[in-house]
């Protein structure tokens, strides 16, 4: 799959913001003043910053309000609500936190569970397609919301806390790597029932339907910078490790979100450029 | 409304005999060019005369090399769209509702007026059947030319897909598959119809028909008898001798 830079920079950077939002609306820290303003306003700038990234990859932007609408059956439905709604839910608190108000905090663990309920619905938005066999696996709402937590209790400055988590994340990578490696043969799809001509015998491509590029090759069967992925993978694991260890360094905290959020980009960048969607059998490429 | 129908009316669909299809593309064309007036946008070609052309279809043709497990390997010519399906993922992953299935004739159609152009519809597609228009930023698909099928206007014979129409082998079928009795649903049942990936729970309505069985000749050659040479003479004596060393 083509790994949109504006999909990276948003699954990555508000998965980040609703962490520390969720963090910051359960009162864990509750900071006051303007360290509270800089400390939300951190949270927001990335949570709202990373849902606006999303809509540059939208080929008619300026319809995206119509987003809303299918939350019955459309995990990215869900996800613009659940956003919304602890973005609405927080905002109080995080107003109340500013200026001293001392207002309730009731819609701040409301909205810590809206913002938790919307990196699980961007998590949804790939795990549901079984087109995509990598994807379609239990480890993917884990993965998002391992990289959520543990990037929001980094910028929470829950030391321990974070180094915990991120230790647990860096494990959990290497799993999902090495899960994620053998999903596509698990799901059972070849060029054979692709076509149906297994019925016939062993089928090979013998020649492609445009000698040209098109959308399905742009978009679904992205083979570029594969070659890579090896170093990739150590990258984004020891990234994400060297995080959790720095994380306990005093002083070394915004070293170590940066740390973890470098790791989570790779590994995202990842998550999309080995991920194989089916259709690419027919061409005989995955 | 992306909630999928409990049942359609009709299923309408298309029977494609993969014996027949001498893969000419007259499809891909008959489709492009009904479709680039018809409903919806036009389907756009970007760098269409230059070095890296490319452009949206809704039906593209594949041919595949295929070796059976005895017997001489074939060329099969694979035409590629939407099967309209029943349990349609591109209908459920859309969050705007311009993804949606009728519930009068089962087609899968796009309003492209309520399309962000997200894309996710082509990722749960797992046939490919979606394409982006690169110039108006809106999910394309097969609309199975429902500009065409209920057009009045058109003279009966022409009110089917313009694929259909157009194929020269007579290698499409439209028809509805909710009636057991029409000619898509006999052909079907007469030819060992298939659904592709069946697996995935799609539920596709289109069927492909798969290549009838090779005559397999009892002999290599019917010159078999003539080319059994032997050799006499001079040329005989160096066969023996070359066969001993």
């Amino acid at each position: 799959m083509h790994p949109a830079p504006s999909v990276l920079v948003f699954t990555v950077f508000s998965g980040f913001g609703f962490g520390l939002l969720a963090f910051l609306g359960i009162g864990w820290p509750a900071p006051a003043g303007w360290v509270a303003f800089w400390w939300w306003g951190l949270g927001y700038a990335c949570a709202v910053g990373g849902l606006v990234a999303s809509t540059l990859h939208l080929g008619n932007p300026q319809r995206a309000l119509r987003a809303f609408g299918q939350w019955r059956s459309s995990w990215l439905s869900r996800e613009a609500w659940a956003s919304v709604l602890a973005l609405g839910l927080l905002a109080p608190v995080a107003l109340s936190d500013w200026l001293g108000l001392g207002w309730s905090r009731i819609p701040g663990r409301m909205g810590a569970i809206c913002a938790v309920a919307t990196v699980g619905a961007t998590a949804m938005i790939y795990t549901q397609l079984r087109s995509v066999p990598r994807w379609n696996h239990w480890m993917t709402p884990m993965l998002f919301g391992g990289f959520a937590l543990t990037g929001g209790a980094m910028a929470a400055g829950h030391a321990n806390l974070a180094a915990g988590f991120g230790l647990v994340l860096a494990a959990g990578l290497v799993l999902a790597f090495r899960l994620g490696d053998g999903q596509f043969a698990r799901a059972g799809q070849t060029i054979g029932t692709a076509t149906g001509l297994d019925r016939v015998g062993e089928a090979a491509v013998f020649e492609l339907p445009h000698t040209g590029g098109n959308y399905l090759l742009r978009e679904m069967i992205f083979v570029v910078g594969r070659r890579h992925a090896v170093k990739l993978r150590l990258i984004a694991v020891a990234a994400v490790a060297a995080a959790a260890g720095l994380v306990l360094v005093p002083g070394a905290l915004p070293l170590a979100c940066t740390l973890h959020l470098g790791g989570a980009l790779v590994a995202r960048w990842l998550f999309f450029a080995e991920a194989e969607h089916v259709v690419g059998l027919y061409y005989g490429k995955r | 409304m992306t909630l999928l129908p409990g049942a359609t009316d009709k299923k309408l669909g298309l029977v494609i005999d993969l014996d027949t299809c001498v893969g000419c593309h007259a499809c891909v064309t008959a489709c492009k060019g009904w479709n680039d007036q018809g409903y919806g946008v036009p389907l756009s070609d970007q760098n269409p005369y230059g070095a890296d052309p490319s452009g949206v279809f809704l039906n593209r043709v594949h041919s595949y090399q295929v070796q059976p497990s005895d017997g001489l390997s074939q060329i099969i010519n694979f035409p590629r769209s939407c099967l309209h399906c029943d349990d349609a993922p591109c209908v459920t992953v859309c969050p705007t509702g311009a993804s949606y299935k009728r519930v009068e004739d089962g087609i899968v159609l796009v309003n492209e007026d309520a399309c962000i152009g997200c894309g996710l519809c082509a990722w749960a597609c797992p046939y490919g059947a979606r394409e982006m228009d690169a110039a108006a930023g809106v999910m394309k698909k097969c609309t199975l030319c429902v500009d065409r099928i209920y057009n009045e206007n058109l003279p009966e014979q022409d009110r089917e897909p313009a694929c259909v129409r157009t194929c020269p082998t007579g290698a499409r079928h439209f028809g509805d598959f909710a009636d057991p009795d029409s000619n898509v649903s006999r052909l079907s049942a007469d030819r060992g119809g298939y659904a592709l990936m069946p697996d995935l729970g799609t539920k596709p309505v289109n069927r492909y028909l798969p290549p009838r069985k090779k005559d397999v000749r009892s002999e290599a050659s019917l010159l078999a008898p003539l080319l059994d040479i032997k050799a006499t003479g001079f040329a005989g004596w160096l066969d023996k001798v070359l066969g001993r060393i």
